[in-house]
């Protein structure tokens, strides 16, 4: 018994000991970032030898969270306006806001051919289910809203719509068939090597006039503020391998500026 | 101090759990009197399967009826043939899902009042000439009574908590599927936390009187 407490210890320090050198950083990660963070954790692990712990979720229901307490260090959101709040909040480090990507809502149906080019199916009703996501909480479903508005569809639309609790939720409605077609993230359905014409089904990029842009910031929480791996994996989402992959998953990269938001009211 | 969309969100849970527990009655009282009399070797296979929702996560339940029910589904393609559509996003979806989830909330109490009752007063009424229905409905139904309150008080409240499942297939459509636990969960998140704690208090009331009615009921006298 005495051994094996003694053994525990060993392991605990030795534990620590690496732990040292390689890090570990807990990371929030809107819903439609899912499939790249995947891949840039494993880069960053391969580079860096830190280790990434990916917690998915829709912007809002991941900033309720850190708001709880939760113990994420990075936080990569769909929108800019929730990480300027938590900068104001005091729950991220301030100056360290960025915009990592700028994504892109289509209409997208399993089903080849059923979504065409111009996204005409929408004003002709032969579906029963159109799948968006919480736009309370998911900014690709606030977008969607936004772009069923924009089109003049609200009240056509609204009896059909299923709701997601994120736009992964939605996009797997869509893709088990159960909703014929849905709003969801480009990056969910491209293919990473970027060739959209491989995409399963058939899909409408939604013209950016229909939306308000969707830049996607991300911030250094207070809870990574002193660990280095945190900071590190906050600088390599902004080096070329991050950009590369990025970019694969059909997000638009957009040049560094000044955070145009203040922290204010909620607007999901 | 209930918005429209809360108060429809209460309307719906309730006709939700009243369907769950009317079908769950239905199905149940028959399963329960077959697992209750059997000798069949198979007896264990079913008694097991209906105890399976107490042990799996309602994620396992909710993934299976999204891909049975779906359009590709073997369920589902049988319900679009016979011009019901798919069953997701639906009403009717939801008390599949709710079934399943409280089948072993209805079946167990019966069965154990079944078993209970015992073979004697069954055969008695057999020596004195009542047919097999006749025994069932006259003798074995009545003497187990508090089971059946018992399984729909369980059934009732059981459907009433279930979250799980109905996030899984219901695709929270206000008025349709948008049950209390998932309203209460979209409060939360959104951090509308007054509203919140409006419907979570409410339902930690509702369920511990239905509880304290169950514990009143056993602990009755019994006047069998």
């Amino acid at each position: 018994m005495k051994r094996r407490v003694a053994l525990g210890w060993v392991g605990a320090l030795f534990l620590l000991a690496s732990s040292a050198s390689a890090g570990e950083v807990q990371v929030a990660v809107a819903a439609n970032f899912a499939g790249p963070m995947q891949r840039i954790a494993a880069d960053f692990a391969k580079d860096t030898g830190h280790h990434v712990q990916v917690s998915v979720g829709a912007t809002g229901k991941l900033y309720a969270q850190v708001q709880n307490g939760a113990p994420f260090e990075v936080f990569l959101s769909a929108d800019e306006i929730t990480p300027a709040r938590l900068e104001g909040e005091k729950l991220a480090v301030a100056g360290t806001r960025f915009t990592y990507a700028q994504g892109k809502l289509v209409l997208w149906s399993a089903r080849p051919g059923f979504v065409d080019p111009a996204g005409a199916v929408l004003r002709q009703g032969t579906f029963a289910h159109l799948a968006i996501a919480n736009p309370k909480i998911a900014p690709y479903g606030a977008a969607a809203v936004e772009a069923i508005a924009a089109l003049g569809l609200t009240g056509a639309l609204e009896p059909k719509i299923v709701q997601g609790e994120s736009v992964g939720q939605a996009a797997e409605f869509v893709a088990t068939g159960n909703a014929e077609l849905g709003f969801v993230a480009l990056s969910q359905i491209a293919p990473p090597d970027g060739s959209l014409t491989r995409i399963a089904g058939s899909y409408w990029i939604v013209p950016a006039r229909l939306y308000a842009p969707i830049r996607q910031d991300a911030v250094l929480l207070q809870k990574g503020a002193s660990n280095p791996a945190a900071h590190a994996l906050v600088d390599y989402l902004k080096g070329p391998k991050a950009k590369a992959i990025i970019r694969s998953y059909g997000y638009d990269l957009v040049e560094p500026q000044a955070p145009a938001f203040a922290p204010g009211a909620p607007r999901w | 101090m209930l918005s429209d969309g809360d108060r429809a969100a209460i309307g719906l849970t309730l006709q939700l759990a009243a369907a769950t527990t009317a079908l769950l009655l239905i199905i149940g009282t028959p399963l329960a009197w077959w697992l209750s009399v059997t000798r069949s070797r198979i007896r264990p296979l079913v008694a097991a399967a209906v105890a399976l929702p107490l042990v799996l996560p309602p994620t396992v339940l909710g993934f299976y009826l999204l891909v049975l029910l779906g359009p590709a589904g073997a369920i589902g393609r049988l319900t679009q043939a016979i011009g019901l559509g798919t069953l997701p996003f639906t009403f009717g979806g939801l008390v599949v899902g709710s079934t399943l989830y409280s089948l072993p909330f209805v079946v167990q109490p019966l069965q154990n009042a079944f078993e209970a009752a015992g073979r004697a007063p069954l055969e008695v009424a057999a020596t004195l000439g009542a047919g097999p229905w006749d025994r069932f409905f006259t003798v074995a139904v009545p003497l187990a009574r508090p089971g059946f309150v018992v399984a729909t008080v369980l059934g009732f409240a059981h459907t009433i908590g279930e979250f799980g499942v109905v996030l899984m297939i219901g695709g929270n459509i206000p008025g349709r599927t948008r049950v209390l636990s998932v309203a209460l969960y979209d409060h939360v998140e959104a951090l509308e936390l007054a509203d919140a704690h409006v419907l979570a208090a409410g339902m930690i009331l509702f369920s511990f009187v239905a509880l304290l009615a169950l514990q009143s009921l056993r602990g009755a006298p019994r006047t069998l």
